[in-house]
């Protein structure tokens, strides 16, 4: 133990930076790197819970007629695990690459506001504990994580658990995490507007800068919308108002319209500094500079404005004039166009690389096909008749899961393994990430392939068990037995965290050869991040130092591939 | 263009969806509920527009309490602070006596769609006056111990970030008092 601690010290480990001791530098931090870090902690370990709660359901749904939980449990179940998700997993967990990595990718000190990034955090966290809280007051959520009204209004109270307090923390919990939200979207927006270099043009900031931006944008004006729903449902619940309440002429399909003029820009929250992250990995494991930058940066732009225009696709089924029908149908085909250039644009970049398959590379091509079955699925829906069809079937828990899970967290577990060494100095072993992606590609493509096809076989989903009809029983099976396979992976995963950060290789500045700043400093950085900033000439400032004969950007000499567990 | 600036622009952004989501549900419910006609039976249109020019003259003030500062003269600069505090607070004061006589004559959040759009939407407006009111007394409180300092510098920001948020304040009011007052005209 002793030798290993003088080995990092020489090395540089995260575990021995003076300014990182003690829980109180912690707790009092307003440190980017500090705060990404706890970002990256809390969303795992809401990450663990959620991956539990989907054990949970897939073991419910092993074999037909199920009775081990009750409809009541199995609402509440699903409910939480979608919201924790997407509320409490995905959008921290990005929030943290994106704070620890913008100031380092422009060569910053801190971002704009580093105590309001803080506040952010705490937030965040204050309302994930909040909204896990409902499960000691008896009850949670039940009504979906898109908490459909009237299923949310008091009067409804067909069972116990709808007079219960779920909906309120649920309520109360999102306001506060969507508050931190809103304030690290300004945050950003505002590092990357003042923090840059004079000589980073926003024609040489790193794509994951550009698409974190895009992100922000979509934040800052899609949370208040879910904001506004939020009230007006505590103001129905508290105040007997009638916003949603049809007792009174409110109208539960305004909910609709309000969540979802959240929720479709929120599922693009959901993705683009994910597409950041596999922007800069695919260039680095390619050997080759992305294909189409400016295509890349021009088109998320366009993605974010267009995603509050095709919201009414989420609610072809309650319904409406086919003017607004081919509207809406038309702008959700058009949003995908931009989309599907820019995985021909990740291909392009491989074309002709010489690519290294080292784990982050893996998980990003992995997420290419993945995601575009997601995707594909994804406009399928745009079709009306095909939306009514297959709308509240298990299609759409295929489709979600294949962009969310098999998109998302592949982007995310990629970033993981492509900055940890940054982030700790030490590499994560690539024994245990071949392990873990290979557990993950198979478990996640077992559980939800064959789902697309009990969604055309009409298995409609939020609904706790299903008759013993042809091919449900079998494909359920496989999918719960697959689960399992994937849930393994992600433990390797965290296993791989926990080994590493004592065990793993000394990760030197730059082990990847990667060309944008953050690669130009120590490892992990220092708390001040650099001691200076090499010029930006390019979207490539390493490789232009390398060229002009500096030395960054020279892949290590220890062999990552060898890198791991003992 | 500075950072304080631009962050308080995008966060007028955002509170600006949130306000539009608010009156939007107020015009649904206008068009299509019968209790639309509360508002024409229960609601003091001139009294409001009284206070709702003195709203507005805030801003105006708000205005000359900024030029005052950078120009060098602070006592007129926190003379006119004062008023536009004053002329906030009295807003406030109109809409709290317009709450308890329209309470008195049982409109209440609970009573009809009228009631519980009018006041949400009102209601989050007069907060955020009452947050404008908060941050216009702390400028008062700098302004009082550094003087023009606070037109250069750090504490520029400040000022002129807490304008942005109080015209902002100010002009989500032109809206309301148009949808909910003017529409009741009858
Ligand atoms: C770890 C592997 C995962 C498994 C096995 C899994 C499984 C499931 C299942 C079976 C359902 C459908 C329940 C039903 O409709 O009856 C579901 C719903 C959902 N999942 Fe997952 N999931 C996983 C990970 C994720 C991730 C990573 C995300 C998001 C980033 C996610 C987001 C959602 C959402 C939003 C819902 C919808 C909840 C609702 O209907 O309200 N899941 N999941
Ligand atoms: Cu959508």
């Amino acid at each position: 133990m002793n030798g290993g601690i003088n080995a990092s010290k020489k090395a540089g480990s995260i575990l021995d930076v003076p300014e990182y001791k003690g829980l109180l530098s912690w707790l009092s931090s307003v440190d980017h790197k500090q705060i990404g870090i706890m970002y990256f902690v809390t969303s795992l370990i809401f990450f663990l819970v959620g991956v539990s709660e989907a054990m949970v359901m897939r073991t419910q749904l092993i074999k037909p007629d199920n009775h081990w939980l009750s409809p009541e449990t199995y609402n509440q179940v699903f409910s939480m695990h979608g919201t924790t998700m997407v509320f409490l997993v995905v959008m921290p967990v990005l929030t943290g690459f994106m704070v620890y990595f913008i100031p380092l990718m422009i060569g910053a000190r801190d971002v704009a506001f580093p105590r309001v990034n803080a506040l952010s955090y705490w937030l965040y966290l204050m309302g994930g504990l909040l909204l896990y809280f409902s499960f000691f007051t008896g009850n949670t959520l039940h009504a979906g994580w898109s908490a459909y009204a009237p299923l949310t209004e008091t009067n409804y109270s067909m069972n116990l658990y709808m007079t219960g307090t779920g909906v309120d923390y649920w309520i109360m919990g999102l306001l506060l995490a969507g508050a931190g939200s809103i304030m690290s979207a300004i945050n950003i927006l505002v590092t990357v507007a003042f923090l840059r270099p004079p000589d980073m043009k926003l024609s040489r900031t790193p794509l994951f800068v550009w698409m974190s931006a895009a992100n922000a944008v979509l934040m800052l004006l899609a949370v208040p919308a879910l904001n506004a729903a939020l009230v007006m449902l505590f103001i129905d619940r508290h105040l007997h108002g009638f916003f949603f309440n049809p007792v009174a002429g409110g109208k539960p399909l305004l909910w609709e319209n309000y969540f979802w003029f959240f929720g479709h820009p929120e599922v693009y929250i959901l993705i683009l500094p994910g597409w950041g992250i596999i922007s800069e990995v695919i260039p680095a494991f390619s050997r080759k500079p992305i294909f189409g930058y400016a295509f890349m940066a021009v088109s998320t732009v366009a993605i974010t404005f267009l995603s509050f225009g095709v919201w009414a696709h989420h609610m072809f089924a309650t319904g409406m004039d086919w003017t607004v029908y081919y509207v809406f149908a038309l702008s959700s085909m058009l949003i995908a166009v931009p989309t599907g250039v820019k995985i021909f644009n990740w291909i392009a970049t491989m074309w002709g690389g010489a690519i290294r398959f080292d784990t982050a590379m893996l998980f990003s091509a992995a997420f290419i096909m993945q995601f575009t079955i997601g995707g594909l699925s994804g406009v399928a829906f745009a079709v009306v008749p095909i939306d009514w069809a297959l709308t509240q079937t298990y299609f759409v828990v295929a489709h979600f899961h294949y962009t969310l899970l098999g998109g998302t967290i592949f982007t995310v577990m990629a970033g993981f393994y492509y900055w940890y060494p940054k982030i700790t100095g030490r590499m994560l072993s690539e024994k245990l990430g071949k392990i873990q992606f290979w557990l993950m590609v198979t478990g996640f493509n077992g559980t939800f392939f064959l789902l697309f096809f009990a969604g055309l076989d009409g298995m409609p989903r939020r609904v706790f068990t299903y008759p013993n009809l042809p091919h449900l029983a079998v494909i359920n099976l496989i999918s719960s037995l697959s689960a399992y396979v994937l849930a393994l992976g992600i433990l390797v995963f965290f296993a791989n965290l926990a080994v590493s950060l004592k065990k793993g290789e000394p990760a030197g500045d730059n082990p990847w050869g990667g060309w944008t700043l953050e690669w130009a400093t120590s490892s992990p950085p220092p708390p001040h991040n650099f001691d200076h900033i090499p010029p930006v000439r390019s979207i490539r400032p390493l490789w232009d130092l390398q060229q002009a004969g500096g030395q960054p950007g020279v892949l290590a000499a220890s062999d990552p591939q060898e890198g791991g567990g003992e | 263009m500075n950072k304080i600036r631009l962050a308080m622009l995008l966060f007028v952004a955002s509170e600006a969806v949130f306000f539009i989501l608010l009156m939007i549900a107020y015009v649904v419910y206008h068009v299509t509920s019968p209790s639309a006609a509360d508002a024409s039976r229960y609601l003091d249109i001139p009294r409001t527009a009284v206070f709702s020019v003195v709203l507005f003259s805030s801003s105006f003030t708000m205005w000359r309490t900024g030029v005052k500062f950078r120009t060098g003269s602070p006592r007129l600069a926190l003379a006119w602070l004062a008023a536009t505090i004053a002329l906030g607070a009295s807003f406030l004061v109109g809409e709290g006596t317009e709450y308890v006589s329209l309470i008195r004559k049982d409109v209440t959040v609970g009573r009809d769609l009228f009631g519980t759009t009018f006041f949400t939407l009102t209601g989050f407006h007069g907060l955020h006056v009452f947050i404008g009111l908060i941050m216009l007394a702390a400028l008062f409180g700098i302004g009082l111990k550094r003087g023009t300092a606070i037109a250069s510098g750090k504490l520029a920001g400040a000022l002129e970030g807490i304008t942005i948020y109080w015209h902002f304040v100010d002009s989500v009011w032109i809206f309301i008092f148009t949808i909910v007052y003017l529409w009741a005209l009858r």
